[in-house]
């Protein structure tokens, strides 16, 4: 257990007849950035889900940093120290960059059922927040209206939103999902100066970004773990060749 | 990582509207409601003074349901409930000899936040349609309670033998005392209103209306902040409720029917939504539509009813948003 700061145990989740989350036990270590990869549809997204909480499991179990929070709210996590963001950008499009920033640093803080000053003007939160955005190149776009942004730069917002929270593991969900060439080296770059500083779990189609940054690969295919180790490993093995990397590569 | 420089402090304030556009719409409203009784000494003086307490008596009801509809999104269809819990409170102590306003007033804030606690956590726990129902069955429950009340005249309701008293003196008998007195509630409500929206409080409030899921996955229980809020709307209601008496000197069912609840998101809307004082606007333009229009004809609202409409269909910010006087 020691040497791992995500355990998954035999985790199950179904939508009806489909399993969706079929018996996926994984191990992440931390400091490491762990990529999951699958074809569309394999439920990697489902497993995120199941993880931060948003999606209750079947069975099985989910440790995180020694301790059970299988039946923990997706806040309750969130203040253990384990944060997400969302394939689909789920962002709060009438509230300006920063202030979507500050809401992570503000429900950090503890005390948000004050009812008196202005929170937008709380120079503690925006001066935490603006530090946030400036790790993802958002500073010069703090007080745009979230919604107004590129779809690259909302990109971004939801990976500064994550690191607000100050978590101890991060889970992207295709942080490059519909970004154009040159928005997705940006978000690449920014994931290379996360590495490191804190575990990630990194849901990617993107190839060359999973393998250029992952040190562990695993490969989901119809909610089953089929494989998991090094980039290299897991390039060279069989079954992801014919399950997955195969049809890559044609 | 990346050359961007780190902003100095100053450029993290967000730009703001001109303070005239902030301020210039309330601060009118609220003069022109000070200033009213003189304009309205030139005649028919009982008549304007009794009219237009009522209208800033409503004013506060619609604006505590602001509170919940405009910046919560929760669509409560129960408000009226607040309304007569308060009204009830003054006249059920009135009945049995305790005429203070102070403890009139702390009973009728208590039982409406309670209600509202007990009942909020239970609707809270509904979304959409269904929230909507449940807190017009709660309305329903308590006003069928208060029509079956014979020891406090059930159905017809019954008559206070004065207003309620302040220092043990009938100081809110005078109809201009009893003016101003609802309007310092009124402007406290307001500014109490407009500090809990800006707030860490109603920040969290305005985010999980916007997207409940962020909320949840940067940390916030939305529930907890949804039902605050709910239980703060409803004591300001009972507050409406504990007025609504006063200057009636009656208390009845019919303060908490469920058309008194429609009526109350009709002016919120009429007003426009998310705006507090867009309720005090809502709630004259509704009380001086009725007054006018039901002098014409008794099917009043078969011409309210199609304004509703082209307000609701052209002017989505409502009276507030065709002014251009909204603000964030
Ligand atoms: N709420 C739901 N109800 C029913 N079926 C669902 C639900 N969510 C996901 N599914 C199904 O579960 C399967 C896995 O979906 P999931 O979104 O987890 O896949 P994914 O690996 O993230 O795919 P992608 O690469 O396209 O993002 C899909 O077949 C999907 O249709
Ligand atoms: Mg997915």
């Amino acid at each position: 257990m020691a040497d791992a700061i995500l355990r998954l145990e035999g985790l199950r989740k179904a939508y009806g007849a489909l399993k969706v989350t079929d018996d996926v036990t994984l191990d992440v270590r931390p400091g490491e950035l762990h990529a999951i990869i699958g074809p569309n549809g394999a439920g990697k997204t489902t497993l995120i889900h199941q993880v931060s909480g948003l999606a209750a499991s079947d069975s099985g179990r989910i440790l995180f940093d020694s301790a059970d929070v299988t039946r923990l709210t997706m806040a309750q996590r969130v203040h253990r120290g384990l944060a997400r963001s969302f394939q689909i950008t789920s962002i709060l499009p009438g509230f300006s960059a920063l202030e979507n920033v500050a809401l992570a640093v503000q429900a950090r803080s503890g005390s948000s059922f004050r009812l008196f000053g202005d929170a937008s003007r709380e120079r503690g939160l925006n001066e935490e927040a603006m530090s946030y955005l400036a790790q993802v190149g958002l500073g010069h776009r703090a007080i745009i209206p979230s919604g107004q942004l590129s779809h690259g730069e909302k990109r971004g917002l939801e990976l500064a939103i994550a690191l607000a929270t100050r978590p101890m593991l991060l889970l992207l969900d295709e942080p490059l999902a519909g970004t154009g060439h040159e928005e997705s080296e940006r978000v690449v770059e920014t994931l290379r100066g996360l590495k490191g500083r804190y575990t990630i779990v990194l849901i990617e189609h993107d190839m060359n970004a999973v393998f250029s940054l992952a040190d562990r690969v695993s490969v989901l295919v119809y909610g089953r773990v089929i494989a998991t180790g090094r980039p290299d490993e897991v390039r060279a093995n069989p079954e992801v060749r014919a399950a997955y990397l195969g049809e890559e590569a044609a | 990582m990346n050359e961007i420089a780190t902003p100095s402090p100053a450029a993290l304030d967000v730009p703001r509207a001109p303070a005239l556009r902030r301020y210039g719409v309330p601060v009118l409203v609220f003069a022109a409601f000070a200033l009213a009784p003189i304009a309205a000494a030139q005649g028919a003086e009982g008549y304007i003074l009794s009219l237009l307490t009522r209208v800033m008596i409503f004013a506060i009801a619609a604006m505590s349901l602001d509170l919940i509809l405009g910046y919560g999104a929760l669509v409560s269809f129960g408000h009226a409930a607040f309304l007569g819990i308060g009204a009830y409170a003054v006249g059920i102590l009135a009945s049995h000899g305790i005429e203070s306003a102070l403890v009139q007033l702390l009973a009728a804030l208590g039982a409406s936040a309670l209600f509202a606690l007990v009942t909020g956590a239970i609707s809270m726990r509904t979304k959409g349609v269904y929230f909507i129902m449940i807190t017009l069955a709660f309305g329903q429950m308590l006003y069928f309670l208060a029509t079956s009340l014979s020891a406090y005249g059930g159905d017809d309701g019954l008559t206070l033998p004065s207003r309620s008293l302040l220092f043990g003196a009938n100081l809110l008998k005078g109809d201009h005392a009893f003016y101003y007195a609802v309007l310092g509630c009124l402007l406290g409500c307001y500014l109490l209103c407009r500090s809990v929206v800006a707030s860490r409080f109603g920040r969290v409030l305005r985010g999980a209306k916007e997207n409940a899921v962020r909320m949840q996955a940067i940390g916030f229980a939305p529930y907890r902040f949804q039902l605050g809020a709910y239980v703060l709307a409803g004591t300001l209601c009972g507050l409406a409720g504990f007025l609504l008496a006063n200057q009636t000197e009656f208390v009845s069912p019919a303060y908490m029917t469920w058309q008194r609840s429609g009526e109350l998101i009709v002016v919120v809307v009429l007003g426009g939504l998310a705006s507090l004082h867009g309720a005090i606007i809502g709630a004259a333009a509704f009380l001086l539509l009725e007054e006018v229009l039901s002098g014409y004809t008794e099917h009043w609202k078969m011409i309210f009813g199609p304004l509703l409409v082209l307000v609701v269909l052209y002017a989505r910010g409502g009276i507030l948003g065709m002014m251009g006087g909204r603000h964030g």
